[in-house]
């Protein structure tokens, strides 16, 4: 019993020792560190994070969510320590307000100068002091061009009766009455609960035409030539278009949505500066286009845009100009009252249905 | 005559519903295409890029260790208080058994939320071990009603024969009890295993740390849409549960057999 106790020990020290020694290599400083990362899912390139490791010594606990809800949710709960996230605009005004972000030490973030100065100050965070973008988008609509004989540079077309049975919605609140809102004229953050309801009787109006109200689906039906016009995210447009040929993205000339999911470091974080290093490395030029190649969505990055092939760079669905963005707006949070009523008013549309 | 073509139709129509969604993803699963609107040929492609794939790769290795372990410990703890119950006084039995019923019966939500609720309460960090203890707890039940019937139905006298002729009581479980009992044993363990790799609710409250099993990463791909990498895995996993419910079923008929003579 003594010997095998011995031999224990031994063990144990001889590995605490191996364990130990990486951490004197003075080109990686945080050596050793682990860093509980949260993603959407399927949103990194598959080799990212086992390069980062390499490059740093720091392990990554890689988790992924499916909605800011979700991620907000198993935050909150503080059951894991989280160090750095990347939710969506909206969210991340909420996470400010409540105080759970960290200001981010921008000495140890010295890649942030490729990212574009046209996504500095936004609405969510106007100081830049808690975010680093990590991809954008827009909102728009998809359409067939073989069905669709009208120019398509207008919400209003969502409401043509020609396209009755063929027109498909998102299944969100905030993006379903962003469309009506624009087409309306007024923010997609208005607080005024007669403009929301302006917009509600508008799209009760729309609802007969619509085929469905789906998230995900959009993509196939429209590949499948199931529908004409598509509510539609830009990255998702770009890789319908590739399937089926017919297809073509615009942004209407009212507006629209533009969105971000950006890096931020939370309260629960147990090694900041590690997690800069985290930013820093996603903002590296190289891994910025294995990134926005991987993913198919807009990046931030000038240098990893100019690696990009022409023909996605010079698409103005994924790059639409800066006159285009200035028209667009960022979701921001409208405060719970508002947007219990939003619910409620969504939550009618939907049993107006059945 | 007829009476027969039209129950046979009925029953093919029901297993029609049934797996039509299941034969398509597996049809899909092979569709050179990456959209379900499009057949764009027959590959093997996503079975390869599939085993390429880091956090697919990853997911798979945490969902059949959880299944692995949690079934192994629950099928020891599940059979020892199958033993246990047994040898009970009627009244504490049927609370028991009431106790045992209630996970089965209770919603997965529930069970999932509270299991979180609880690690956070006594300060353990989600993880690999929150999620191991969860599957371990939700599948101990299958295990006891898998045992116990058997325990039941055995002659009780063969073990307290052992104990008359000087076996300890411990040598008894042993040596008498436990082989009698082993085609269930093993059943549970199988039922266990089968749960736990398919649960999603439960893991995806109690998971944390970078562990996540498959049906996790399948859930949080839906923003993006569900990769056709999928299809392959999903395919893959379903024939290894049908495998795992067929050998169950058989092992039920040849214990039921067994029992009839």
């Amino acid at each position: 019993m003594k010997k095998l106790l011995l031999v224990l020990l031994a063990t144990t020290v001889i590995l605490s020792a191996c364990a130990k020694a990486p951490e004197s290599d003075p080109a990686k400083p945080y050596a050793g560190a682990t860093l509980n990362v949260y993603n959407w899912g399927d949103y990194i390139a598959e080799d990212t994070l086992t390069r980062f490791t390499e490059e740093t010594g720091i392990r990554v606990n890689y988790e992924m969510f499916d909605s800011n809800e979700i991620m907000y949710t198993k935050y909150k709960s503080g059951a894991v320590d989280y160090d750095v996230l990347v939710p969506s605009d909206y969210m991340i005004e909420k996470l400010i307000a409540e105080d759970e972000l960290l200001e981010l030490n921008f000495e140890n973030i010295p890649n942030i100068e490729y990212i574009d100065q046209t996504f500095k100050g936004l609405a969510f965070d106007k100081n830049d002091s808690y975010s680093v973008p990590y991809m954008w988008g827009t909102v728009g609509i998809l359409y067939n061009t073989k069905m669709v004989e009208e120019p398509v540079d207008s919400w209003d077309i969502l409401w043509n009766e020609k396209y009755s049975g063929q027109i498909i919605m998102q299944n969100s609140v905030r993006d379903a009455f962003a469309v009506a809102l624009k087409k309306l004229g007024y923010s997609l953050n208005s607080t005024s609960k007669a403009e929301v309801d302006e917009a509600v009787e508008l799209l009760k109006e729309q609802a007969p035409l619509v085929q469905a109200y789906v998230i995900d689906e959009v993509k196939d039906k429209m590949i499948g030539n199931e529908g004409a016009l598509a509510v539609i995210y830009s990255g998702e447009a770009i890789y319908t278009a590739d399937e089926n040929e017919d297809l073509a993205y615009a942004i209407p000339k009212e507006g629209t949505n533009l969105w971000f999911d950006s890096m931020v470091v939370p309260k629960s974080t147990q090694n900041q500066e590690a997690a800069e290093v985290f930013i820093n490395f996603m903002c590296d030029p190289e891994i910025a286009f294995n990134n926005t190649d991987y993913i198919g969505y807009s990046t931030p990055h000038i240098k990893a845009k100019e690696m990009l092939d022409d023909e996605i760079k010079d698409d103005p669905a994924a790059y639409p100009s800066k006159e285009v963005l200035e028209n667009c707006e960022v979701f921001v949070d409208l405060g719970q009252e508002m947007t219990e009523y939003y619910n409620e008013k969504w939550n009618e549309l939907k049993a107006s249905l059945n | 005559m007829v009476k027969k073509g039209i129950e046979r139709l009925y029953l093919g129509l029901i297993l029609l519903f049934l797996y039509a969604p299941i034969i398509t993803l597996m049809v899909f699963s092979f569709n050179d295409s990456k959209s379900r609107a499009k057949w764009g040929g027959f590959t093997l492609k996503w079975y390869q890029s599939m085993f390429n794939d880091p956090v697919i790769m990853k997911s798979l290795y945490y969902t059949l260790a959880i299944a692995l372990l949690s079934a192994i410990i629950a099928t020891a703890i599940g059979t020892a208080a199958a033993i246990g119950i047994q040898t009970m006084r009627r009244r504490t039995k049927e609370t028991i058994m009431n106790v045992t019923y209630l996970p089965v019966l209770n919603a997965d939500i529930v069970t999932g939320i509270a299991f979180m609720l609880f690690f956070i309460g006594i300060g353990l960090k989600l993880g690999f071990s929150t999620m191991l203890i969860a599957h371990i707890t939700f599948n101990i039940p299958f295990v006891i009603l898998s045992v116990l019937p058997k325990l039941k139905s055995m002659n009780k006298f063969t073990y307290e024969a052992a104990l008359d002729l000087g076996a300890t009581s411990m040598t008894a479980v042993r040596k008498v009890i436990l082989p009698e009992i082993a085609p269930n044993i093993i059943t549970g363990f199988l039922l266990a295993f089968t749960l736990s790799l398919d649960d999603f609710v439960i893991s995806y409250f109690t998971a944390g740390n970078g562990v996540s099993n498959l049906s996790i990463t399948i859930y949080t791909m839906t923003r993006r849409g569900i990769k056709p990498e999928i299809n392959a895995i999903s395919t893959v996993l379903f024939m290894a549960i049908l495998i795992l419910l067929l050998v169950i079923t058989k092992r039920r008929e040849k214990i039921e057999i067994n029992e009839k003579y």
